[in-house]
């Protein structure tokens, strides 16, 4: 039967108990074919239960998976067309990365020739087309990851699973791995689904991106859409740094908002997430730093929107990290708020001790009732 | 590299490992070199370097290998080894499996008493499988006139009975193995289409059978050289520890007996050295 | 679930192995020997339910001497065989270099496999009165009438740890090899001298491994049975000599089977109490290794 859907994968009301504990709660979403799909959460959200459970390692609760408009309910996972990367890769260390590549196809029955032709052309498009002979442990960590995926793509997947698989390398071979992965899925052409708590893997690569938390799906959108526009408290916190402070409604006009923080600062700000708040009413309040200028006092005498929210401090430390440079200020509660800054190295740079003015947008504020 | 102690110490404390393996070695050596001595009784002075105890076919100076009984001894040893090591291993490999990767109630409970017969004393193990096969076997007689041969002592009854606590050293073997497997690889082969027991023989046995060749080796030697258990499960066919006790003790000492001795410790020397061989791991990444 | 299904005939079939052998060869032949103890012969095969056997063995002292007798000196040779072992396995785990560690740990296993048999025979051809250190020492001038090493005490005790010490080294190097070595540069760091480093870091790191060697030792020790005889002689006085003399040379089934059992429960009495005072497992210990 043919399926006119052209999602390769659907999920629809998935959970998962374990006992009491609901790992997977009610989750539903569908990727559209070809794309590149993250679940992002924190270490125990659920979302590699949810993996399992689309791998068919684990049989959900209730709710139905669909590959290709076809429920996989009840198929065991060696005859799914799902392939996964595993979190340490898994490759087979008795075996060299010919017969690593050679295992799926020799489960299929696959003749010789096949296998051969197959498997030189996986090795040729993951560009590396010597290593058919090396054994597993002559590998690097990236040679490895690449092995891993050509291990999957060479049964031609309906989707990819990869579950946190650059975990294991260190920083630098990371940040590589994060461009190639992107150009293997747009070479491959396959849907990948991929899993992560780490924000900069799913933000970077990933066409949509799933905020899961406790066992739920928070938000799915484009990177760009949660980190600017969260639907949740829980997004704006976790996706992307920002300075949080909870605090009460003071007034509210058409949309936005006046909030009185704990330690009594005073900021306008957007209302964003479900809910109107009303005076009165808890709100969480969240500024990302780039979004924050902070200029010396004095100078500060210069022109600042009406529509900004301004807030007077002293400069307690500077985070020197080249462009991302970051300085800590101490305002007049005690509180400490983070701001971008640039240094170039000159004496008008910022300084400790320094008396700042900060000032941002008022929409730039986005407030989420508690 | 700990702190170092100082010189002295240290100078000390290597003089006493080299006195320490001096005399693990002086009664192996002693057991051995004999077997070259030209002479009647194993003792100095030396006569000279022969080696009539292993080949010579004339008496009084019956070498090894011509000596009837020493052989058949050495044969039953060898089958009963086999035997034990092939049951252990099977048996092992089962119990590794059951208790690193099934969940049942009371699993410490079990686990216990699997470890259990490796504290019971050898003799103690032999004399309960003897008298509980002794009994079955006479009731067995005297309510239907049965005559069960094979739980009269004999060859079963002393496979079964070494096999009883060389169980648990394979099982532990073979566990400290499987512990060690990363499951992920299981379910990355059935994720890469291989049914259940194309993963078994593809994937943990393999990962598995360092353990499981170095586990038959150590078991076919504890066998091999088991006295206590043995000795009261004999029947007439008696390995060849009996063999040598029952010389030791009705002919005394002969040089015969270090021949004897010096042909199992190489042997059990160089199937130790491929049990270690077997188990060292390719080097992982 | 189908799945379910395979999981629960997969723990059938791999439980079944297990229960015919621990049922089979260790259970059922513990409470056939637990059941003769218990029975008297009043007459020629007739028995009647009663304590004779284990009253016999108490009213005996020669029977509760020698089992006595058997437990201090395993309880010594436990002793002697964990003071000699543990330099040699903290040189093997902590001092030696990386290559000779592995030689040094195989040489210590070498003897391993050598049958009880062959280094009690060993033994003899250097401890007897014609024997190598006898026949050597005359040589040399320093005696000049043959001595007798074997056939007593000491030499039964040697021979033991001989025999023993291998069991201790194994689980100690084990233990001592998974110890981080800057625990113990930490210890020194923080102002330790060596003897204290050593009670308060390395022996309470190793007390797994001691208890577990201990307690094979002295279970290998209190059921040996070659190395007292060949070594000790008529003499040796070994306990399981008297079960041996009760089985085969009495024909006395059902007082042999009560000395197994008093043997048991000796010995198990000994290890639970060493366990508890050690405030360690059996799961802990011996499982572990």
């Amino acid at each position: 039967m043919q399926s006119t859907t052209e999602n390769d994968l659907e999920c629809i009301e998935v959970k998962k108990h374990f006992g009491s504990v609901r790992a997977v709660d009610d989750v539903s979403f569908d990727i559209p074919k070809g794309s590149f799909f993250s679940i992002l959460g924190p270490s125990g959200c659920g979302k590699t239960t949810l993996m399992r459970m689309i791998a068919g390692f684990e049989q959900p609760s209730s709710g139905d998976i669909r590959i290709k408009g076809r429920s996989v309910i009840g198929t065991p996972p060696n005859k799914r067309n799902v392939k996964m990367v595993f979190q340490h890769l898994a490759l087979f260390p008795m075996m060299n990365v010919y017969e690593n590549i050679a295992y799926g196809l020799r489960c299929a029955g696959a003749t010789r020739d096949v296998i051969r032709t197959k498997v030189h052309d996986v090795l040729a498009r993951i560009s590396l087309p010597d290593v058919a002979n090396r054994e597993i442990s002559q590998l690097s960590g990236g040679q490895k990851q690449r092995i891993a995926i050509a291990r999957c793509m060479v049964l031609d997947p309906d989707v990819l699973l990869l579950d946190e698989p650059l975990g294991a390398l260190d920083l630098k071979l990371r940040e590589a791995m994060k461009i190639e992965l992107k150009l293997l899925q747009h070479q491959f052409d396959t849907t990948f689904v991929y899993i992560t708590h780490d924000q900069s893997e799913a933000l970077v690569m990933s066409d949509n991106v799933a905020i899961m938390d406790k066992g739920k799906f928070v938000q799915i959108g484009t990177p760009q859409e949660l980190y600017h526009n969260p639907a949740a408290a829980f997004v704006a916190g976790f996706v992307g740094d920002t300075n949080r402070w909870a605090g009460r409604v003071t007034r509210v006009e058409n949309g936005a908002v006046e909030v009185e923080t704990e330690a009594g600062l005073f900021m306008r700000g957007s209302v964003r997430g479900a809910g109107a708040p009303s005076i009165g009413d808890l709100v969480n309040a969240f500024v990302r730093p780039e979004f924050i200028r902070a200029e010396k006092s004095g100078a500060a005498a210069q022109k600042i929107d009406a529509g900004h929210n301004v807030i007077e401090g002293k400069i307690d430390s500077i985070l020197f990290n080249g462009a991302n440079s970051r300085v800590l200020v101490r305002d007049r509660a005690g509180e400490l708020i983070e701001a971008d800054v640039v240094l170039t190295g000159g004496t008008e740079d910022l300084k400790p001790k320094d008396d700042v003015t900060l000032s941002w947008r008022a929409e730039q504020t986005m407030s989420f009732l508690a | 590299m700990a702190i170092k102690p100082n010189t002295a110490f240290l100078t000390a404390y290597q003089f006493y490992i080299l006195a320490f393996f001096v005399f693990l070695a002086a009664p192996l050596v002693a057991a051995g070199m004999f077997a070259f001595n030209d002479s009647l009784f194993p003792s100095l002075p030396w006569r000279g370097f022969t080696l009539d105890w292993f080949f010579n076919d004339t008496e009084p100076k019956l070498g090894m290998f011509h000596d009837r009984r020493l052989l058949r001894g050495l044969y039953y040893s060898f089958v009963i080894a086999s035997f034990v090591s092939l049951l252990s291993v099977f048996v092992g490999t089962c119990n590794a499996f059951l208790f690193v990767r099934c969940n049942f109630p009371a699993k410490d409970f079990f686990y216990i008493m699997m470890v259990l017969p490796l504290v019971i004393p050898g003799v103690i193990l032999g004399i309960s499988i003897l008298l509980l096969a002794s009994n079955v076997a006479n009731s067995a007689e005297s309510a239907f006139s049965l005559d069960l041969r094979f739980l009269r002592p004999g060859i079963i009854l002393v496979v079964l009975g070494q096999f009883s606590f060389i169980t648990t050293i394979t099982s532990l073997v073979i566990i400290a193995r499987l512990k060690k497997f990363d499951e992920s690889m299981e379910e990355a082969a059935y994720n890469l289409g291989a049914s259940r027991v194309r993963v078994l023989r593809t994937i943990t046995l393999p990962f598995l059978f360092p353990a499981m060749a170095a586990a038959g080796i150590v078991a076919f030697l504890v066998s091999f050289e088991n006295f206590n258990t043995t000795l009261f499960l004999v029947g007439s066919e008696a390995p060849l520890t009996i063999t040598m006790y029952d010389r030791m003790v009705k002919v005394g000492s002969t040089p015969v007996l270090n021949a004897v001795s010096f042909f199992l410790m190489v042997g059990s020397a160089a199937l130790a050295l491929v049990s270690v061989l077997v188990q060292r791991d390719k080097p992982q990444t | 679930m189908k799945q379910n299904d395979i999981k629960r005939l997969s723990l059938y079939l791999l439980f079944a192995p297990f229960a015919l052998w621990i049922t089979l060869l260790i259970v059922l032949p513990h409470l056939g020997m637990l059941y003769i103890s218990l029975r008297e012969k009043v007459a020629p095969r007739v028995y009647e339910f009663g304590f004779a056997n284990y009253i016999n063995f108490f009213n005996e002292p020669i029977y509760w001497n020698t089992l006595l007798r058997t437990g201090s000196m395993s309880l010594l040779v436990t002793v002697l065989a964990l003071l000699l072992g543990f330099p040699i396995a903290y040189y093997i785990a902590k001092i030696a270099g990386h290559r000779t560690r592995g030689a040094l740990f195989l040489m210590c296993l070498i003897p391993l496999w050598v049958s009880d048999l062959i280094r009690a025979f060993g033994w003899i051809l250097l401890l007897r009165e014609t024997g190598v250190i006898s026949s050597g020492l005359q040589w040399a001038g320093l005696i000049n009438a043959p001595i007798e090493f074997l056939y007593n005490d000491a030499t039964v005790i040697v021979g033991l740890v001989y025999t023993v010490i291998l069991f201790m080294i194994v689980p100690l190097v084990s233990t001592l090899d998974g110890m981080d070595d800057s625990m113990i540069e930490a210890g020194y760091n923080l102002g330790g001298n060596g003897p204290t480093v050593l009670r308060r870091i390395i022996i309470p790191y190793a007390m797994p491994g001691i208890v577990s060697g201990c307690i094979v030792v002295f279970m290998l020790t209190a059921g040996s049975y070659l190395t007292p005889i060949l070594l000790g002689g008529k003499n040796s006085s070994w306990f399981t000599e008297q079960i041996y003399d009760q089985f085969i040379t009495r024909y006395n089934w059902e007082s042999g089977a009560a000395f197994g059992f008093v043997l048991l429960a000796f010995t198990s009495l000994v290890i639970w109490i060493g366990l508890k005072l050690s405030g360690q497992t059996l799961n802990s210990t011996v499982a572990r290794s």
